[in-house]
């Protein structure tokens, strides 16, 4: 059974990664290692689209935090782009907007690198 | 007297974050059947997933030999899902709420699913008897009187 999906695609300079399914505590090395293999690139300007991710848990959120610290560093972001409704909820639960910059599309988030 | 009709269910299943899936489409159901609404329906779905989440890794360490018990119960007031562990429990003074900021530099165990079970339920009480078992008892009423969504 396997429920998540993540692929990356680069545009110029940004890494995109495209998120699909269910992150949660079982999907969520799938997507450490996505990250971890661009950050191996020293790709440091990230977008991740949430345009077709159906479900997270804190597991999910969990990620972002292990990795921002190292992205900022380098001098680069990790930018969210195209959450449901659904899937916003849950960050602002727990208070991410203070933390992560948040967009309505890729194309917006990509642009304020 | 009014006689209170109340529904019971079980699933007993292996601590493995693979059943996490089957764990939440098994609450989904029930929740929708009860007639709870869609947000309500998210809310005890991703609530029951973070207490079962918290079972595995910490409670169990990825046991996956190990089972996790949750018990539904539904009653024209509410629903309340109780998830019972065999493992050694915790000190729940210890975890602390989670500061966002600092959570990024010293992540603290199981705290942020916590937190998120107490934001989205109505009630969340911990039943610990250290080296016997822990029991998380998360309840959503279904109007607004007493609920906090």
């Amino acid at each position: 059974m396997n429920g998540f999906q993540v692929r990356h695609v680069a545009k110029d300079d940004v890494s995109i990664l495209y998120l699909s399914g269910f992150l949660d505590a079982h999907t969520v090395p799938q997507f450490e290692n996505a990250l971890e293999e661009v950050i191996k690139k020293k790709r440091y300007k990230i977008v991740v689209n949430f345009k077709d991710l159906d479900y997270i848990s804190s597991a999910g959120l969990g990620v972002f935090m292990g990795f921002i610290e190292e992205v900022r560093a380098n001098g680069g972001d990790i930018k969210l782009s195209n959450l449901s409704k659904r899937v916003y909820k849950v960050f602002d639960l727990l208070g991410f907007p203070a933390l992560f910059e948040i967009y309505d599309d890729e194309q917006e988030a990509c642009s304020k690198f | 007297m009014k006689q209170t009709v109340k529904k019971k269910y079980r699933l007993k299943i292996s601590a493995a974050t693979e059943n996490l899936e089957i764990i939440r489409d098994f609450i989904n159901r029930l929740a929708k059947k009860a007639g709870f609404n869609d947000e309500q329906v998210d809310q005890i779905e991703l609530s029951v997933d973070e207490a079962c989440t918290n079972v595995i890794k910490h409670a169990y360490k990825y046991d996956a030999r190990k089972m996790i018990e949750i018990d539904v119960f539904i009653d024209p007031e509410k629903i309340e899902i109780m998830i019972t562990d065999r493992g050694n429990g915790f000190d729940l003074s210890k975890l602390a709420k989670p500061k966002l900021d600092e959570f990024i530099k010293h992540a603290r165990p199981g705290g942020l699913g916590i937190h998120l079970m107490k934001k989205l339920m109505d009630k969340v009480k911990f039943n610990i008897e250290p080296g016997k078992k822990t029991q998380v008892s998360l309840i959503k009423y279904r109007s607004q009187k007493g609920s906090k969504k």
